[in-house]
C-alpha cells in the first residue's frame, strides 16, 4: 500500500516555519507520544474490585492492545488512562520523551461514534479540537483531518446520512485532529461488519504509524488485537495475566502464521486453557 | 491492499447509484402529480363545504341553526370590507403573540434552568408541576378581579396557558440529551456556555418545538375563551357580539377565522422547525 505525500494540518500554523530545514519525513512531530507509566492502579466500584494493583510500562509510540472477558476490567483500565475515571489507588504516569511527567492530552474513540447529529461531519471533527481553535481555522484543520481517513467529501454530509464505518471514520479524525498523544480505541471497531471491520483496521494501523501517538485499544477480538498491536496484555478479573509481544513487521497481512499462533496463544490464556 | 478496499467501494458506489436511479425513476412518475400532494389535504374540508350547501340550498338545514356557506361568505365580505375584520384579527394576533412571548420565554427560561440546574429543579419543578394542574380557564373569575377585563387579564391568561407545555417540554427535552454525547462534549473541553450552545440546546431542540407547537393551540383556544368573556375588541369579541344578535353566520365566520390562524401558526412553527431540525433525518427529504 502506498501512503500519499503526508501533510501534517498543523503546519502552517506554525509560526517559524521558514526559519527551518523542509521536514525529511512526512512525520513532523507536534503529537509527542506519551509513554505510559501505572504503577499499583486499582478501581473499586463500591465493595467490586474492578481493576487489583496494575503494573504497567508502556513505551512512547507503542500500540498496546487490552483483551479480556467482558467484565474483566478492560474499559475500567482504559477510561482511567483517558482520565474519564480516576484510580482508587496507585498511580498513572504521563512521560515525555525526556522522561517527564506531562499532560496526558488522551483522545478517545468509542464503539459509538458519539456524532452531534446537528453538526455536519467537518464541524463535528472541528470540535475535537477544543473551543480555543478560532472557526475557519477549526474548519480548515477537520477538513485536512476528514481527508486522512479518506472522507474529504464528507465534510458537509449530516452525521445521520453516513454509513456505520463513516461515522466511525468521522469519529476517528476527530481524536486525531488534535493530534493527542495518547490514543485510546474503546472497541471501536466493534460495531461495524466484517468486511468495513478489515478496512478500518488498516486505516488505524496507517494513521497510528503516520502520527506516531501511543495508542490503546480495547477489544473483544484477539485476532483485531495480534494484527494491529505490538504487544497484547490479556486482562482477567482485574490483573493482568499475560503480556505478549508481537514482533512483526507493519503493515502485517492477514493469515500469517506467526500472528495466528500468538493468537491461538492468548485465546488459550483468556479461555483458561493455559 | 488497497483493492479491496476499490472493489468494496465501487460495489457500493454502484449500488447507491442503482438506487439512486430508482428513486429519480419514482420522482419523474410523481411529477405532474406534484399538485396532488398540495390539493388533497384540502378535498375532505371541500367536499364538507359543498355538502353544508346543499343542505342549506334544499332547507335541510336551518340557517338560524346553521347559516350556509355562501351567507358566511357573505358577512365575510361585509365585515372585511368594513375594515373591522383586520381590526379584530390584528388585536387578536397581537394578544396571541404577546401571550407567546411572555408565556414562553418564562417557560423556555425555566425549562432550561431546571434541565440544567438540579438546585433549580428542586425548588420549582414541585410548584409548577401543581400548578400546571390547575386548569388555567378555571381561574377566569380571579382574573377579572385582579385585572378587571383590561388586556392584563387577557396575557395572564394567555401565558399561563402558553408557559406550562413549552416548559415540560423544554425540560423534557433538556434532560433527555444524550449522556454520552454530553460526555464527549466535556471530553473535548466544551463547558458551560459552549456545552449548552453545542450539545444541549440542539438535542433539547426537537422536544422544544413539540411543546412550541402544542403552546400555540393553547394560545388560541384561550384567547378565544377570554376574549368572548371579556373584550371590547378582537376575534372573541366578534362572535360573542353577533351571538347577542343571533347573527349565527358571523358567529361562524369567527371560529373559521380561528381555525385559520391556528393553521397559520401551525404552519410557520413547522416551517421554523424544518429549517432548525434539518439535521434529523425525520426532516430531509
Amino acid at each position: 500500500m502506498v501512503i500519499g505525500p503526508y501533510q501534517h494540518p498543523l503546519a502552517f500554523i506554525s509560526t517559524d516555519v521558514a526559519d527551518e530545514p523542509p521536514p525529511r519525513d512526512f512525520r513532523i512531530s507536534p503529537p509527542k507520544a506519551v509513554a505510559l507509566k501505572l504503577h499499583k492502579v486499582e478501581k473499586q466500584f463500591g465493595d467490586n474490585r474492578v481493576l487489583r494493583g496494575i503494573d504497567l510500562d508502556l513505551e512512547p509510540g507503542q500500540f498496546l492492545a487490552i483483551v479480556g472477558k467482558s467484565g474483566c476490567g478492560k474499559s475500567t483500565l482504559l477510561r482511567l488512562l483517558t482520565g474519564l475515571d480516576v484510580p482508587t489507588d496507585g498511580h498513572i504516569g504521563f512521560l515525555d520523551e525526556e522522561g517527564r511527567e506531562t499532560a496526558s492530552n488522551a483522545r478517545i474513540v468509542f464503539q459509538e461514534p458519539r456524532l452531534l447529529p446537528w453538526f455536519d461531519a467537518a464541524d463535528n471533527v472541528a470540535a475535537g479540537l477544543g473551543p480555543d481553535v478560532p472557526k475557519p481555522e477549526a474548519r480548515r484543520l477537520a477538513e485536512a483531518a476528514l481527508g486522512e481517513v479518506q472522507l474529504a467529501e464528507k465534510a458537509r454530509e449530516w452525521p445521520a446520512k453516513l454509513s456505520g464505518g463513516q461515522k466511525q471514520r468521522v469519529a476517528l479524525a476527530r481524536a486525531l485532529v488534535s493530534r493527542p498523544g495518547l490514543l485510546a480505541l474503546d472497541e471501536p471497531l466493534g460495531a461495524l461488519d466484517a468486511l468495513t471491520r478489515i478496512s478500518m483496521q488498516k486505516l488505524l494501523n496507517r494513521v497510528w504509524r503516520e502520527l506516531g501517538c501511543t495508542a490503546v485499544l480495547v477489544t473483544h477480538d484477539v485476532a483485531e488485537a495480534v494484527h494491529l498491536a505490538d504487544r497484547v496484555i490479556v486482562l482477567e478479573e482485574g490483573r493482568i495475566k499475560l503480556d505478549l509481544p508481537v514482533p512483526q513487521p507493519h503493515p502485517r497481512r492477514h493469515g500469517d502464521p506467526v500472528l495466528a499462533e500468538l493468537e491461538g496463544q492468548l485465546l488459550a490464556s483468556i479461555l483458561g486453557e493455559a | 491492499m488497497t483493492t479491496f478496499e476499490t472493489f468494496a467501494d465501487t460495489g457500493r458506489k454502484a449500488v447507491s447509484s442503482r438506487r439512486h436511479k430508482a428513486v429519480s425513476s419514482r420522482r419523474q412518475l410523481r411529477l405532474p402529480s406534484l399538485s396532488r400532494d398540495v390539493l388533497l389535504p384540502y378535498l375532505l374540508p371541500a367536499v364538507l363545504v359543498l355538502v353544508w350547501q346543499t343542505g342549506s340550498s334544499i332547507g335541510w338545514i336551518s340557517d338560524r341553526i346553521m347559516p350556509s356557506p355562501a351567507a358566511v361568505l357573505a358577512a365575510f365580505w361585509e365585515a372585511a370590507s368594513s375594515g373591522a375584520l383586520a381590526n379584530d384579527i390584528a388585536v387578536s394576533g397581537a394578544r396571541a403573540l404577546a401571550g407567546l412571548i411572555v408565556g414562553g420565554s418564562i417557560g423556555f427560561l425555566l425549562g432550561l434552568a431546571n434541565g440544567v440546574s438540579k438546585l433549580s429543579e428542586q425548588l420549582t419543578d414541585t410548584t409548577l408541576q401543581m400548578l400546571r394542574t390547575i386548569p388555567h380557564l378555571a381561574l377566569i373569575p380571579l382574573v377579572i378581579l385582579w385585572f378587571g377585563i383590561g388586556e392584563e387579564a387577557k396575557l395572564f391568561l394567555t401565558s399561563l396557558g402558553v408557559l406550562f407545555p413549552i416548559y415540560l417540554n423544554t425540560y423534557h427535552g433538556v434532560r433527555n440529551v444524550d449522556r454520552d454525547l454530553l460526555e464527549m462534549g466535556r471530553i473535548y473541553g466544551m463547558s458551560g456556555w459552549s456545552l449548552f450552545r453545542k450539545v444541549i440546546f440542539p438535542g433539547a431542540l426537537p422536544s422544544i418545538f413539540v411543546g412550541l407547537r402544542y403552546g400555540l393551540g393553547i394560545m388560541w383556544l384561550t384567547l378565544i375563551v377570554s376574549e368572548s368573556i371579556a373584550a371590547s375588541s378582537g376575534i372573541g369579541h366578534m362572535a360573542n357580539n353577533a351571538r347577542e344578535f343571533m347573527m349565527t353566520d358571523v358567529v361562524v365566520l369567527a371560529l373559521l377565522i380561528y381555525a385559520a390562524l391556528g393553521k397559520l401558526a401551525d404552519v410557520v412553527a413547522r416551517a421554523l422547525e424544518r429549517r432548525a431540525l434539518a439535521w434529523n433525518p425525520v426532516y430531509q427529504k
